[in-house]
């Protein structure tokens, strides 16, 4: 227990940087993370070119690597319109406050051990805060404003509920992507990053903490607004979401926040459940030197990029969701799955605390298995009995329609509009007088 | 808050003026929360003013309130807010009708209470002084408030799973009138945007 | 104090980052005026007028903000209580049970009452 405490309190590698050092760093995670959002759109679209049976963008440098570069250059001579009855302020203000705190996250990513740099030992990582999680996620809070300003300083309707379904979505997603943390919290003691990635010397919390792992998985996509879950921008309906109104490097800014963000749930799974930047058992096994010196920083890219091609996965995997199949998702099943798990965890770690006897084990996990059991039974029943009563209610919906197709209280249009062509089919089909009729009636011909 | 002797409000160290420049800046902020006429711009200066007062937890090395701070005032009560002013569509531009006729009545009200907060507050700590910078960096860590909150506050901390409870069942009693499945529910709320 | 100065630093480069797109935005581009192309994009048609106070948005939206907040709530308390578990032991985890069990009345009476149905 004591060394829980001393872990938790030991930052003094921290904070102590000369300023050069803290410059160095500074330029390399902003360039880490410009690079990474470059390389990140050219592998989306090769990876998604190829599992889609065609090339992808080849032409801009080797292989196209130049692509995303590209596309910035495009984006940056563009015309900068600014509707006329928007807030100009927020408008303007909104993409900034998009893409700025998405770059701040990063702050915290421990990307390896105290390596020497000129002479002067140090951690591969920016800095480390006795509460670096919350850090990341006050920054994923300020991020929605980005969305919701957005959305409301645009003045088009279309663009208002893309920023509110998007920060809505955001949000939930952020409850249940934060109630995953906790288990992680409950096992290393601390929030702060470093600290996490020392308590996982020996196991990963992934493998320790599988749900918490899953269910944050299927958060940061949610939270990143990504497909499957990219229904902001689903075009079919929204146009573009938040940023429809938006052009030239505004567009690009929000287009860059989305990829840091990415990056950042993309860092924070490293860190949080996939042991940081040390190696995967079979290299650190065989080569006792692979976390120590610069090595880390690989293992933490590699990491990274994997958890990121998930990603581009998912976008080739998967189709949209609905947006309210979404908000079902987050609030039914997610948090309520990653409250229990947390109850759980926690019982089983206070039982180990206190040196728990098989018997009282025993009990207790009986206990547990008993009251899932009862809460499963009840829960099935409930579900039946709602399925049945969903089954009525269709079957008499659908009596009332058939009746009078207008007794739900939708507009059904009229089928036989003369704009339709049916003044040729009702001079083809006029042999049946009952519809020609009703065709005249609703189209006053 | 015992004198001591190594430091005093006559010679303020560095913290301590980042301390009292965050106060105006939140101060200001506030000002202008009150007084400008667009109702969006209000609410972001609220966030400032918010996230001074962060700042100000933080000088004072109370490092998780700082960022629960930025994490439910700017991040969530704010966010409430705007999303409150956009379902009821604010205009974009100036509203007119923001100021009523009690204007005089709250500023005297406001300064009064002001008044009496400084007075009460600088007479209680006329002679206190903790140097800032003698907190350690633990102090105002998680764990350090989670051992205090879950040992010698815990029925605080119980009474307020009961604030929650009630804050949730007002917020549905507040937006759904009726009681039964949601299918009627959604029938009659009608005018859905986009569903 | 001294482990939020890089923060500040990476905040200021990447504020300042912004502000240089912002700025490319509004010289680098080509400017020619069409009054259509300042309209608000409806897919093309025109922008239907918005009524003045009204065409609101569903109350969901706010019962979802409202919700977050509790919930953010009872995650802020949650951290320090992971954090400092294994000192508290089984009256800390006593404690939280009877704070959870607590909220999740509330959200079980959330969810019969149709609070979390979005259609």
């Amino acid at each position: 227990m004591s060394t829980h405490v001393l872990a938790a309190e030991d930052l003094s590698g921290f904070g102590t940087d000369p300023w050069w050092l803290i410059v160095i760093k500074v330029l390399f995670i902003f360039v880490f993370l410009v690079l990474s959002v470059l390389l990140t759109m050219w592998a989306e679209r090769r990876i998604l070119g190829r599992m889609q049976l065609r090339l992808g963008p080849n032409r801009h440098g080797p292989f196209g690597l130049l692509q995303g570069l590209a596309d910035g250059l495009k984006l940056g001579v563009k015309e900068d319109l600014v509707p006329k009855n928007v807030d100009k302020w927020v408008y303007i203000l909104a993409p900034a406050a998009a893409s700025a705190p998405a770059f701040i996250s990063f702050a915290i990513m421990p990307f390896g051990p105290q390596v020497s740099i000129f002479g002067h030992q140090t951690h591969l990582q920016l800095t480390d805060l006795p509460v670096a999680v919350l850090l990341v996620l006050a920054m994923a809070s300020m991020g929605v404003y980005g969305f919701v300003l957005a959305g409301w300083a645009s003045g088009s309707p279309f663009a208002l509920l893309g920023g509110l379904r998007s920060s809505a979505q955001v949000i939930s997603y952020e409850i249940a992507m934060a109630l995953t943390f906790v288990a992680v919290f409950l096992y290393a003691g601390t929030l702060s990053t470093s600290g996490i990635v020392d308590a996982q010397e020996r196991l990963w919390f992934a493998v320790v903490l599988i749900p918490s792992f899953l269910i944050y998985m299927v958060t940061m996509v949610g939270e990143t607004n990504r497909i499957p879950f990219d229904l902001p921008e689903g075009e079919g309906e929204l146009v573009g979401g938040y940023h429809t109104e938006y052009s030239s490097m505004k567009f690009a800014m929000f287009f860059l926040a989305e990829y840091v963000n990415m990056s950042t749930v993309c860092g924070l799974s490293v860190t949080l459940f996939l042991g940081g930047w040390r190696a995967p058992a079979p290299i650190s096994t065989i080569w006792p030197d692979a976390n120590t010196g610069w090595w880390p920083m690989l293992w933490f890219i590699a990491k990274f990029a994997m958890v990121m091609f998930i990603f581009i996965w998912l976008r080739a995997a998967m189709p949209r969701v609905r947006y309210d199949q979404l908000m079902k998702l987050g609030w039914k099943v997610l948090i309520p799955v990653s409250i229990v798990w947390i109850i759980v965890v926690a019982t089983m770690r206070a039982l180990r605390n206190a040196e728990a006897t098989t018997t009282t084990w025993l009990v207790v996990v009986g206990a547990g298995l008993a009251a899932a059991l009862v809460a499963l039974y009840l829960w099935d029943r409930a579900a039946e009995k709602r399925r049945e009563a969903k089954e009525t209610a269709k079957e008499q919906e659908f009596a009332t329609l058939k009746a009078k197709p207008t007794a739900g209280g939708f507009p059904v249009p009229p089928l036989r509009a003369a704009h339709y062509g049916s003044a040729v089919r009702d001079a083809l089909e006029a042999p049946r007088p009952e519809r020609g009729t009703s065709a005249k009636e609703v189209t006053g011909a | 808050m015992t004198v001591l002797a190594e430091g005093s409000y006559a010679s303020p160290t560095g913290q301590e003026i980042v301390f009292v420049l965050l106060g105006v800046v939140t101060l200001a902020a506030a000002v202008l929360v009150v007084t400008t006429r667009r109702l969006v711009h209000a609410a972001l200066w609220l966030v400032v003013a918010f996230g001074a007062l962060a700042g100000c937890y933080l000088v004072m090395s109370a490092e998780l309130v700082a960022w629960v701070q930025v994490l439910i005032y700017v991040g969530a009560v704010v966010v409430l807010l705007l999303f409150g002013i956009m379902l009821t569509r604010a205009p974009i531009g100036p509203s007119t009708d923001l100021d009523g006729a009690n204007r005089p009545a709250a500023v005297v009200v406001a300064v009064a209470l002001a008044g009496v907060l400084v007075t009460v507050i600088v007479d209680g700590f006329r002679t206190a002084y903790v140097p800032s910078a003698r907190a350690s960096s633990g102090a105002g860590s998680a764990e350090t408030i989670g051992a205090a909150l879950f040992r010698d506050w815990v029925l605080p901390f119980e009474a307020l799973s009961v604030l929650l409870l009630a804050a949730l069942i007002g917020a549905i009693v507040l937006s759904r009138r009726e009681i039964g499945p949601a299918e009627t529910d959604a029938r009659r709320g009608g005018g859905e945007g986009e569903g | 104090m001294e482990l939020y100065v890089p923060i500040l630093v990476l905040a200021a480069l990447s504020a300042g980052f912004a502000a240089v797109n912002l700025l490319i935005a509004a010289v680098a581009g080509p400017k020619r005026y069409n009054r259509a192309k300042l309209e608000a994009y409806e897919c093309g048609i025109e922008p239907t007028p918005q009524p003045v106070g009204g065409g609101r948005f569903p109350i969901k939206y706010y019962l979802t903000a409202m919700l977050f907040i509790v919930f953010d709530i009872e995650i802020i308390f949650l951290y320090p209580w992971a954090a400092s578990f294994d000192r508290l032991g089984i009256f800390g985890l006593v404690e939280m049970v009877l704070f959870i069990v607590t909220v999740l009345v509330a959200y079980v009476y959330i969810w019969r009452r149709g609070g979390l149905e979005w259609d």
